[in-house]
């Protein structure tokens, strides 16, 4: 079998400034039909623009090329596998893509009035209750715009709900495995971070969360299946032990395509957790966004839910803006809607028993990945894993080959790397998370270059610390980044 | 299943390979008490054609009128959208990356990050750029947070009640740990900031004034003279734009002297979509540059010598400083970022000017045509104003607007939703969508239904 290799015909292509030349236009301007007023003689001269902008003068066509020669310049999951841990990179599907484009959604405005909207609000009422059946929680409020947003929504909740008891208490405990935003999040609501050891087998134990739990724990902060892809299996104890405490359990939901119609995690005793619309159901990442992170929680947290909320009343769906003990605000209007008109439609279009099979798959793959590299690469922790798996460096390390060379020369071989140096427990993480989405011919492709990558770094390591050799551009000079700072064109 | 290309044969010769019987032994780590046995309680599956149909008919229990007898605006702006726009965005190859941090293979999405930073520091006016926020609102946010870092002891920060009502909701809510610090300030007669009220702030507390630019009133009001005493308190001037395209007529923030400036991009080549995604765009003075949130995109060399792009500063973020980050920000706004890139390329310099002039040529038609309907007046007849602007009307909006959309116009919004105050007042949107024809229309419903 041979892998999808790297060569092509990639063109070089310059800035759009670059490419200016004054008086081109790529824009049909409208004909005036109203009195053309000069705005020199209505507004004073103090407040009109002096300089201009310098945007590119160019022609539609000149666009056009530009925007697809970039385009081509990008690996994609559309192109292939894309195996990055923690991310979920499956298949976006075209008709989720269509269903947003529906004129009836896309031209809708967000200030119209409740009437005129009924389809919208419908839909996102709907979507809160899916997400709260396949999750456990009582309820969801589907505004934050991601994860990240997510998380800080979540813990502003928490903080309401402390405070209310009279207290809104000091710490939140983080375990040393998590994601960077778990604690950043946790931060802007003023909390201090107590990280937390996982054991040996890379889950956190019920002594260890004691040991660490007192009453100024606002909450702990766990990922289940948690960042090496391994479930937390003491996960009820757990909950129990901060719960005694007067604590809560944020989740952060990153991980839930291992789960979907297997565990609800609220059954586990989660408190809030939140949802990656862009991870688990396929909204596209868009080359970093945009995405959606709604949250859920139990009962005792819904005086706290962000505003506006959207009430069902004899059949006809209203907005609700003020509530008395709410959080406010998270963001402007209805959250990312378009996330959630795609990610509605996903559902509808797996239903129940499909949501499942996704999991299945997903685990089934990264297993089988596990298991064909298993020997080659260094397998930190040996417990069962479920959607992705975590290798690491070390023996590649003896020939001075680091996590990073290896992911470079993925690229010669056609594929996208896997997460690098994350989750930070692990020295030179390599996080492998394949979804479901991915045929075994795929992922047969994907085991054999890093076999061959493996016997590359006993036998040629040059060969694997200079790559990638194939691809559009050789390794990137970070460092000058950084030092020289250039972060915009100038003449 | 489309989606899932497993076959039983493959499913059984994969769980061989592993020594495993069946998949349910693949989920043997999970305690058994959490297992769920009974499927999830959800609409059975839908096959392709269905589905879209019973998409299509949710959207159609909206009821959108046509754009061009629309006037809302309130941040959220109906612009034309030219047909190579919608179809570059749709590309495989900006759609379903990843952030590009492997940055040899994610060339194109980095040029655009660093073509985006440039377009959004040209039209600000202002030295840097990041490559993203969520929204506007969140934007905002940041902006304080961010002027608080720099600040470090200075506390309060002014914030105009004429501000985006639901903007300054979002930096209400997402600052609400730091303490009572957040100063609302009143606005004059005239619709603009009120300055008497700022005077008992101008000291060694403040950390940052914000200045809406427009307002929600739709007014552009110049402020040398606040960003002077906001300076010469030790204090920054933050800048928030809601409609963008103010700034092909209005002068920049950066050339006023602002420190931080942030806002909505939304009204650059992105759809309405009933608030979101949009795209928060945010920009500062170079020597902050350090205490930006958000990615920032840099021009380099790769080993070769040829020019690339990657990702920068990286030891601000949430990946690497985690709680001591400058913001939880991971997933930004990337598509919506690019989707504004590719707008902006085809307006171009001269484009952005001259749609500007348009937008305010019309608001200014719309103006004097409709506060000439007997019993309408201007709320605000000596300020500038962009696109949109505010009428105060003889009998409470909402009423009227009702009436209004018996003949197939959604006339403003109601200016009561936010301010108690002004239940007679309706701020009106105009663009280049609203045709002459239609303005000259809706102020004949208007006159019609003030007399019914
Ligand atoms: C485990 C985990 N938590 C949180 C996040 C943050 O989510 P987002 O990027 O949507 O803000 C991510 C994703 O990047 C993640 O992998």
């Amino acid at each position: 079998m041979s892998t999808p290799g790297a060569t092509g015909l990639i063109l070089e292509e310059g800035l759009l400034f670059e490419q200016s030349v004054p008086g081109r236009i790529g824009f049909s301007l409208p004909a005036p039909d109203v009195p053309e007023t000069d705005p020199k003689t209505k507004l004073s001269k103090n407040i009109l623009r002096q300089k201009e902008a310098a945007l590119p003068e160019i022609s539609e066509v000149d666009s056009v090329r530009h925007f697809v020669r970039l385009s081509q310049q990008n690996y994609c999951k559309d192109a292939g596998l894309f195996p990055l841990g923690s991310c979920t990179m499956k298949y976006n599907p075209k008709t989720t893509e269509a269903a947003a484009r529906i004129s009836g959604f896309a031209n809708s405005h967000p200030l119209a009035s409740p009437e005129a909207m009924q389809g919208n609000l419908k839909l996102i009422y709907e979507l809160q209750n899916y997400l709260a059946e396949i999750s456990g929680m009582d309820f969801v409020t589907p505004w934050p715009a991601a994860g990240s947003h997510g998380e800080l929504t979540g813990m502003l909740m928490i903080r309401a709900y402390h405070t209310a008891k009279g207290n809104p208490r000091k710490k939140v405990i983080i375990p040393d495995s998590a994601h960077g935003t778990n604690p950043a999040s946790a931060a802007i609501c003023q909390y201090d971070v107590v990280t937390l050891p996982s054991n040996k087998d890379g889950i956190l134990t019920a002594d260890a969360v004691k040991a660490v739990m007192d009453d100024n724990v606002a909450a702990l902060m766990v990922t289940n299946p948690n960042t090496l892809g391994i479930f937390e299996e003491n996960i009820q104890e757990i909950c129990e032990i901060v719960h005694k405490k007067g604590g809560l359990v944020y989740c952060d939901g990153a991980n839930l395509n291992a789960l979907l119609g297997i565990v609800k995690l609220g059954e586990a005793g989660i408190d809030v957790l939140h949802f990656n619309l862009h991870k688990t159901f396929s909204t596209p990442h868009g080359g970093g966004g945009p995405g959606a992170g709604p949250v859920g929680v139990k009962k005792k947290l819904e005086p706290f839910l962000p505003t506006p909320l959207i009430i069902k009343e004899n059949g006809t769906f209203k907005v609700e803006r003020e509530r008395p003990q709410s959080i406010g605000r998270v963001k402007a209007y209805f959250g990312n809607f378009g996330m959630l008109v795609r990610a509605y439609a996903y559902i509808r279009e797996f239903g129940p028993q499909g949501l499942r099979h996704i999991s299945e798959m997903a685990v089934l793959n990264s297993n089988y990945i596990r298991k064909g590299l298993e020997g080659a690469y260094h397998l930190p922790y040996s417990k069962p894993s479920l959607h992705e798996c975590v290798f690491s460096d070390k023996f590649q390390k003896e020939k001075e080959i680091k996590t990073l060379d290896i992911s470079k020369r993925l690229m010669d071989y056609g594929f996208h790397p896997f997460t690098i140096y994350f989750p930070l427990i692990v020295h030179g993480a390599m996080m492998i998370e394949p979804t479901e989405s991915e045929p075994k011919a795929s992922l047969d492709q994907f085991i054999e270059a890093m076999q061959k990558i493996a016997k590359e770094c006993e036998e040629n390591p040059e060969l694997v610390k200079k790559a990638p050799h194939n691809t559009f551009r050789s390794r990137l000079d970070e460092v000058k980044a950084a030092r020289e700072l250039k972060l915009r064109w100038t003449v | 299943m489309r989606y899932i290309p497993h076959t039983n044969e493959e499913i059984q010769a994969m769980l061989k390979s592993q020594g495993k019987r069946s998949i349910d032994e693949l989920f043997q780590s999970i305690p058994d008490s959490l297992i769920q046995n009974e499927p999830l309680k959800l609409p059975a599956a839908m096959d392709e054609m269905t589905l879209l149909h019973h998409m299509e008919s949710l959207a159609g229990e909206n009821h959108t009128l046509s754009r061009s007898r629309s006037c809302l605006g309130g941040g959220v702006y109906r612009h034309y959208i030219p047909s190579a726009v919608g179809d570059l965005i749709r590309r495989s190859e900006f759609l379903t990356p990843y952030t590009p941090y492997q940055p040899e293979i994610a060339q194109g999405t980095l040029q655009v990050m660093f073509e985006f930073q440039t377009m959004v520091a040209e039209m600000y006016g202002m030295e840097v750029a990041n490559a993203s926020l969520y929204d506007g609102s969140t934007a905002l946010a940041e902006a304080v947070l961010m002027a608080r870092r720099i600040g470090k002891n200075r506390k309060t920060v002014l914030i105009p009640l004429a501000i985006h009502p639901e903007y300054r909701q979002v930096v209400q809510t997402i600052l609400q740990g730091f303490g009572d610090h957040l100063v609302e300030t009143p606005y004059a007669a005239n619709g603009g900031i009120d300055r008497g009220s700022l005077n008992d702030y101008l000291n060694e507390d403040l950390a940052a004034c914000i200045i809406p630019y427009p307002n929600f009133f739709g007014i552009v009001e110049e402020t040398r003279d606040i960003i002077e005493k906001v300076h010469a308190a030790g204090g920054l001037v933050i800048f928030c734009v809601q409609e963008p395209l103010s700034l092909g007529l209005f002068e920049s923030p950066g050339a006023y002297g602002a420190d931080i400036v942030c806002g909505e991009g939304q009204s650059l080549g992105l759809s309405p979509s009933f608030g979101g995604p949009f795209v928060g765009l945010f920009a500062s003075k170079n020597e902050f540059v350090r205490q930006m949130p958000g990615r920032l995109c840099g021009m380099t060399t790769d080993s070769k010598g040829r020019r690339g792009f990657v990702l920068t500063l990286s030891t601000r973020e949430q990946h690497i400083r985690r709680e001591k980050a400058t913001s939880n920000i991971c997933t930004n706004q990337a598509l919506c970022a690019t989707q504004m890139t590719i707008y902006l390329s085809l307006l171009g310099k001269q484009g952005f000017k001259k749609l500007a002039e348009l937008n305010w040529q019309k608001a200014e038609y719309a103006k004097q045509k409709l506060a000439a309907v007997p019993g309408v007046r201007l709320t605000h007849p000596e300020s500038a104003t962009f696109n949109e602007f505010v009428l105060t009307l003889p009998r409470p909006a909402d009423t009227v607007l009702s009436e209004l959309r018996k003949s197939g116009f959604d006339g403003g919004i109601p200016l009561e939703r936010w301010y108690r105050s002004l239940h007679h007042c309706l701020l009106v949107n105009v663009t280049e969508l609203n045709s002459k024809e239609d303005i000259d229309a809706l102020a004949v419903e208007l006159k019609g239904a003030l007399q019914s």
